[in-house]
């Protein structure tokens, strides 16, 4: 496949592997916020190729990972209401909920069906008059774009039955949030493609605020290689600054129609993160003038509060504080198929990658 | 006979004889009168014997039908454990308003396979329910083999060694990629059928030319990784792949990319895994390279001493991780 | 479903196309795009065309990866 193999030419990736082994001098932390990074670091068998002084670390970057609890409840109740359809990424089927999921919701009866895009949950309102049609809006600044172009389309063709259940939330405050709290970090592995969209002036606060190396890196193996021979060598120049290694893709200023389309739609708030807490600016809401667009305003969903397992670390995993075979529950209350926090549950999570592919010596 | 089936044809008067006799009889070369058994003669021997249901969706799919899958899949578990398949019984359970010329299509599909493939329906049972209370068709087949001495270590492992080779007949993941891509009206622009199909003439085509078989099972749900860790957790050995060898045809890689998901945990209906002392398997491979269902036959991995009971995959990329038993359901209703 | 991969268009009908990921078709709405035709490549993410790929880029990317394969080989 093209723009695919060319990148894991296994020559190439063994090359980069030696070059990291010989410029690196010392101990390295670097965190990647990404869960398409954490899903390829481990599919690829990356830190098997790397010397023992590198350590790579998930940060809070998978976005069915990091959604609230209750925001799961809410989709079940929906899915149970009278006339309302949730049409979701496949993503969402299996989370688990304070009691349910998704999945078990449709085996019991609830009308759930996986959708591949926003497009396509609009599409089934359109046909189906019948139906009031809930979107769950879940993903980071990679994601929102679509879901404002679909709201966007919605309004222009005065499309009633159509609704989101909005949950977007925004990588750089985030970012921040992990660094003021402290964790040991000496550079970031940025993510790909929410940088597609935003650009890599989003990270720029990073290097000049806290002295941070940064690089913006694919989903190829010699990919992410390449961003650890890089950041290695800002460290080593003492010059940390935002470089991009992904260029077939990214620009400096970003995809600015995209952009546009999310501002048009969404504005900044105050989000809960699953495991983080509430992070200042962490979130998307949509504007007031799409509200009737909004499940949350549409439709009267109470649920109980959900209260976190007090043995669960999810909290400092997904600061990069601990690692997940540290967690009492991990490999043993908490599995890929019984999943009780957040960085289980999804494939992109850390703990879920490291279960099912790290291997251990 | 009418158009659709209708609960009459499950009534087990003149309509279910006419549904029998109009459907399935003459196609399965069975005798009139029918009587409640078929009687069957088998020389003392051990006898292989086996069930399986079949609740595919769509029931037809590109590459066969549900009723080429039940034949298909009672074979290959007869033929995996070492036995020369002999016999099949077949029941249906049959949703009222199922048209009756796709039932006349399935029906020809098991007895074209089941000629194929040398084994005798010998028997069978319909049922038909109300509407909404199965879906479409559901099809049980039941298979008996003889299985000579010779070959009972097969299927239990017990000869499995460190340095085994492991071999499988093909590219893994076809059966899976071909139903998600029905099920979401997903085209291709190479076809993409499912691998569907009866491994016995292959499969007795090594036995008979080799005694380097060590085991054997076929790839259904849950793929290649869900074998190999069933069978590192048998022999408590551990099992190395390289997935450079495992041949995945390009619109497979495609899907699984897109979808994220693994194409070595894709369920199969054609493919088998052979465990081979070390000493054999490139004969063995050759074997099996030489018969239709069996040309892209490949040598994947080896069983080793370290991390007993774990699947190592050595990735295409030169890094290092495991291949873990499959979890929770990836897709619904696949065979 | 944070996963983009590169996809062929194979065909444009207004604001949807219809994009090749290794043979299989999907639909790709283009608002976020601009002058894609038939034969390029975009990144695919969740039924949308977040970017086009520069092919210019990309291959000297590539060619700097075997600019330091040959020095290492030397």
């Amino acid at each position: 496949m093209k723009y695919v193999d060319e990148f894991r030419e296994k020559k190439l990736i063994m090359n980069l592997a030696d070059q990291i082994k010989r410029s690196a001098r010392g101990e390295y932390t670097f965190m990647e916020v990404c869960g398409g990074h954490t899903a390829a670091i481990h599919r690829f068998g990356i830190p098997s190729l790397l010397p023992p002084g590198i350590k790579l670390i998930s940060g809070p970057g998978c976005p069915v990972c990091v959604t609230a609890v209750d925001y799961i409840d809410r989709l079940i109740a929906l899915s149970f209401t009278r006339g309302v359809a949730v049409a979701t990424f496949g993503d969402l089927m299996r989370v688990p909920g304070t009691v349910s999921s998704l999945s078990e919701a449709h085996a019991g009866g609830a009308d759930v069906r996986v959708v591949l895009s926003a497009y396509e949950a609009l599409e089934i309102a359109w046909s189906h008059h019948d139906l009031n049609v809930v979107f769950p809006a879940i993903g980071f600044e990679t994601t929102a774009p679509g879901t404002a172009v679909t709201v966007l389309k919605a309004a222009s063709e005065g499309t009633e039955n159509f609704f989101v259940l909005n949950a977007h939330k925004v990588m750089p405050p985030a970012m921040e949030e992990i660094i003021r709290g402290g964790t040991h970090i000496d550079g970031f592995i940025c993510p790909g493609h929410v940088s597609v969209i935003t650009g890599s002036s989003a990270f720029e606060f990073i290097p000049r605020n806290y002295s941070l190396a940064c690089v913006i890196t694919g989903f190829e193996p010699t990919d992410i290689l390449s961003a650890i021979l890089m950041l290695i060598r800002q460290i080593s120049d003492n010059n940390p600054r935002v470089e991009i290694q992904y260029n077939r893709a990214v620009t400096a200023a970003g995809n600015v129609k995209a952009q546009e389309f999310m501002n048009e739609v969404f504005e900044p708030c105050d989000a809960e993160w699953r495991g983080l807490g509430v992070i200042n600016s962490g979130g998307l809401t949509l504007r007031e003038k799409f509200v009737n667009f909004d499940a949350g305003a549409s439709f009267n969903i109470e649920v109980p509060h959900h209260e976190p397992d007090p043995v669960c670390i999810c909290g400092e995993i997904l600061r990069g504080v601990s690692r997940p075979d540290q967690c009492v529950l991990f490999a043993t209350a908490c599995t890929p198929v019984h999943p009780v926090g957040a960085c289980m549950v999804s494939d992109e999570g850390a703990c879920n990658a490291f279960f099912k592919y790290h291997v251990h010596e | 006979m009418s158009e659709k089936i209708s609960l009459s044809h499950g009534g087990g008067g003149r309509q279910t004889h006419d549904l029998i006799q109009g459907v399935f009889t003459k196609r399965f070369g069975m005798k009139d009168p029918m009587t409640d058994s078929a009687i069957l003669t088998v020389p003392s021997a051990m006898i292989a014997f086996t069930t399986d249901s079949y609740v595919i969706d769509p029931i037809f799919f590109p590459g066969g039908n549900i009723g080429k899958l039940a034949i298909c899949g009672t074979v290959n578990d007869l033929a995996v454990s070492g036995a020369d398949p002999k016999y099949i019984a077949a029941a249906f359970i049959i949703e009222e308003g199922f048209g009756t010329s796709d039932l006349e299509k399935i029906a020809s599909s098991m007895a074209d396979e089941a000629e194929a493939a040398g084994v005798k329906i010998v028997t069978g049972d319909t049922k038909v329910v109300e509407k909404g209370q199965c879906d479409g068709l559901f099809i049980t087949t039941t298979g008996v083999g003889i299985l000579r001495e010779e070959y009972a270590h097969i299927s239990s492992a017990i000869r499995v060694r460190s340095g085994d080779r492991l071999i499988i007949n093909g590219s893994s993941g076809n059966h899976a990629v071909t139903i998600l891509a029905a099920r979401r009206n997903l085209t291709f622009d190479v076809p993409l059928i499912s691998d569907c199909a009866a491994l016995n003439h292959m499969i007795r085509k090594v036995l008979d030319n080799n005694d380097g078989v060590h085991f054997m099972r076929d790839l259904t749900r849950g793929g290649l990784a869900a074998v190999l860790n069933e069978l590192a957790a048998m022999t408590g050995r551990g099992i190395t792949v390289e997935e450079d060898s495992v041949p995945v045809d390009e619109p497979v890689r495609g899907l699984c990319e897109i979808l994220g998901f693994d194409p070595l945990a894709m369920a199969n209906e054609g493919k088998v895994i052979v465990v081979a002392a070390p000493g054999e398997a490139d004969k063995i491979l050759n074997i099996m390279r030489s018969c239709p269902e069996g040309k892209d036959s490949s040598i994947i991995g080896i069983v080793t001493e370290e991390r007993p009971g774990r699947v190592v995959l050595n990735s295409s990329t030169g890094g290092t991780r495991f291949l873990d038993m499959p979890s929770g359901i990836q897709l619904p209703r696949i065979c | 479903m944070c996963l983009s991969v590169p996809a062929r268009i194979v065909s444009v009908d207004g604001e949807m196309a219809e994009v090749s990921v290794g043979g299989a078709i999907f639909r790709a709405g283009l608002q976020m795009v601009e002058n894609v035709r038939v034969g390029d490549y975009v990144l695919l993410h969740a039924g949308f065309a977040i970017e086009k790929l520069n092919e210019e880029d990309a291959l000297e990317t590539l060619r700097l990866l075997k600019e330091m394969d040959d020095a290492m080989t030397e």
